[in-house]
């Protein structure tokens, strides 16, 4: 058995009458990134306070490295940092002050503070901030020291929570970098985020939560498989040639067509399970046969789901079952 | 393992790529030194105080403007009504207006506490392996620097426009020395309500309710023989009296035992009741 870094049985917050979480399990290996994914308000950010000891839970066992969050607290909070939504630095005190501060409260006297702390700033691209106040950092640099800040010490486990909101796209793939190289060096990352891409780019094992549940867990693989299928976007030259086009895809493929909305596009789901070839061969094979049939493509591209996808497929089935 | 090649977008210099392999080397997992000790961490936490008012040095008006006006203002206004000359009022009066003013600028705590939990800053310190209260008690060393400020100003003025403190500086040293001990006591009030209340202003809010009748109900001002009996009763019995007796005494060159002894006595009670709440409160928050 692996170990785990976190184990949770039936997990609960409640917030007056709101149980914003409501008998969570989670099972997290030691080593990998974890992503906990789920939209606003589904218990995510609770959830992690909980772990991280600033909350305590209502109700269930929760254990990190085997220690109880609420009897153990102490030796929990010895193996952990916290990377929360908003930053947890202090905006009045400069980059460099903030982690000699930091680094000084764990322990560190105060010239291998100041040296870890340039050392830090150095390798987040921060040198040319760090005798600036905090308040003057752009976003993309505030949650850079704000991590900076959670691995003075290399802690054992990490929780980023929800780590690239809010920042653009060249400032969020520097987060992924950061993020990956944690986890090379042996640390746990329990990752929250609302963006599927983003669970999908990092996490090895994913637990998907809604209104403070856990409703599917599993790899991105094991995911993507309960909803089943892929699809084929298609973009013919003709759009007289669509209802052909329609009629040569269902056959071939024996599945659903949609027309898009744009005249000239259909979309097939692939169903590469219970078959003997893989989507990739089915696909090709509708190929040939509109080619066959006289029919011009355009365009054509092979999706794997999206975990968007997997995500609406998840969240639909519950709100059905309501 | 990838690599980071982002272009720097010119006149944004100082947002370079972070260094995987830099940074990999650095989480080389190294011994952990051992944690702090509970002082450590509290004077740690004290010195971020001062780094704010470094940062921040408007800050310090409540403790240097805000004492001139209270000294100069209430020596004009009442010295030739209440003892017959400004000359004489102020021996009696500046030990007594230094100890308002200090225990009024205690509230301070209260919303600098209130403002660092609204800014998640907090969470970190809640999250690391330290000697519990250590965050707060940073915050009242902290203040206890402020306390000093204002009352060097303080008796700066007074000395200028006539005080002549028979103790000499050894009486005011003692002096001193007993009001800041009941100043960080009382703070703890304050980060208790710093803790509990929701906002900034109504951490102000509550603490003005408290703070105005407890400082001018008592000997600051005017002997409370002056005073109808009840009130006597109250006033002879507050820990402001007892305070600023003490710290008059002492500057004129007594030993007032009681006092004194009445002054830490509170101190103690104070530490004991408000900082076992403060300590609820932070734990659960």
């Amino acid at each position: 058995m692996t170990d785990l870094a976190i184990e949770t049985t039936g997990l609960v917050k409640v917030f007056g009458d709101n149980r914003a979480v409501d008998g969570v399990d989670l099972r997290v290996p030691a080593g990998t990134v974890y992503g906990v994914l789920g939209p606003n308000g589904a218990g995510k950010t609770t959830t992690v306070r909980m772990l991280a000891t600033l909350l305590r839970p209502d109700g269930g066992e929760a254990r990190v490295f085997g220690k109880d969050v609420r009897k153990d607290a102490d030796a929990v909070r010895s193996r952990v940092s916290l990377t929360g939504q908003y930053a947890s630095v202090d905006e009045d005190l400069t980059g460099t002050e903030n982690l000699v501060l930091l680094a000084r409260l764990l322990g560190h006297a105060k010239p291998a503070a100041r040296d870890r702390a340039a050392q830090l700033l150095e390798a987040f691209g921060l040198r040319e901030a760090a005798g600036k106040q905090v308040k003057n950092y752009s976003g993309g640099m505030r949650r850079r020291i704000d991590i900076a800040a959670s691995i003075l010490n290399t802690p054992d486990l990490l929780f980023l929570d929800e780590p690239t909101t809010g920042l653009d796209p060249r400032s969020r793939n520097q987060v992924w970098d950061i993020v990956r190289a944690v986890v090379s060096q042996g640390t746990t990352v329990l990752l929250t985020t609302q963006y599927l891409d983003e669970a999908d780019h990092l996490a090895s094992r994913i637990a998907v939560i809604d209104h403070g549940k856990v409703i599917a867990e599993g790899t991105k693989g094991e995911l993507k498989a309960s909803v089943g299928s892929g699809a084929v976007h298609l973009r013919l030259r003709d759009a007289d040639q669509r209802p052909a086009a329609e009629r040569v895809l269902a056959e071939a493929l024996g599945a659903e067509v949609l027309l898009d909305a744009d005249p000239v596009a259909l979309t097939a789901r692939v169903n590469g399970q219970g078959t003997e070839r893989g989507a990739a061969e089915q696909a090709a094979h509708a190929l040939a046969e509109l080619a066959r049939s006289g029919i011009t493509v355009d365009n054509f591209a092979l999706g794997q789901p999206s975990l968007d996808e997997v995500f609406l497929a998840l969240t639909d089935k519950k709100g059905q079952a309501a | 393992m990838s690599t980071a090649t982002t272009t720097k977008d010119p006149g944004e210099l100082e947002l370079e790529a972070p260094r995987a392999e830099d940074l990999a080397s650095l989480l080389v997992a190294a011994e952990r030194p051992p944690r702090p000790s509970a002082w450590s961490a509290s004077l740690t936490f004290g010195w971020r105080a001062m780094l704010k008012i470094k940062h921040v040095p408007e800050q310090l008006f409540d403790v240097t403007a805000f004492p001139i006006m209270m000294v100069l203002m209430y020596t004009y206004l009442f010295g030739g009504a209440i003892a017959g000359s400004v000359d004489a009022y102020i021996q009696f009066l500046l030990p007594g207006i230094l100890t308002m003013s200090v225990v009024m600028i205690t509230m301070y705590t209260g919303v600098a506490v209130n403002n660092d939990i609204s800014k998640g800053v907090f969470d970190r310190f809640r999250t690391l392996p330290i000697w519990r209260p250590a965050p707060m008690v940073g915050y009242l060393l902290g203040d206890v620097v402020r306390y000093l400020i204002a009352s060097v100003v303080m008796l700066a003025v007074g000395l200028i426009i006539g005080y002549r403190p028979d103790g000499g500086p050894v009486g005011i040293v003692l002096g001193i020395a007993v009001l800041m001990v009941f100043s960080f006591a009382f703070s703890w009030i304050w980060t208790m309500f710093g803790l509990l209340l929701r906002t900034e202003k109504s951490v102000m809010g509550v603490s003005m309710m408290v703070i105005f009748p407890m400082t001018f109900l008592s000997n600051v001002f005017v002997d409370p023989r002056t005073m109808p009996g009840w009130l006597q009763a109250f006033v002879n019995n507050s820990p402001v009296t007892h305070v600023s007796t003490a710290v008059r005494e002492l500057m004129a060159g007594n030993w007032p035992a009681a006092d004194i002894a009445w002054s830490l006595g509170w101190s103690a009670v104070l530490v004991v009741v408000f900082g076992t709440v403060t300590m609820r409160l932070y734990n659960r928050k």
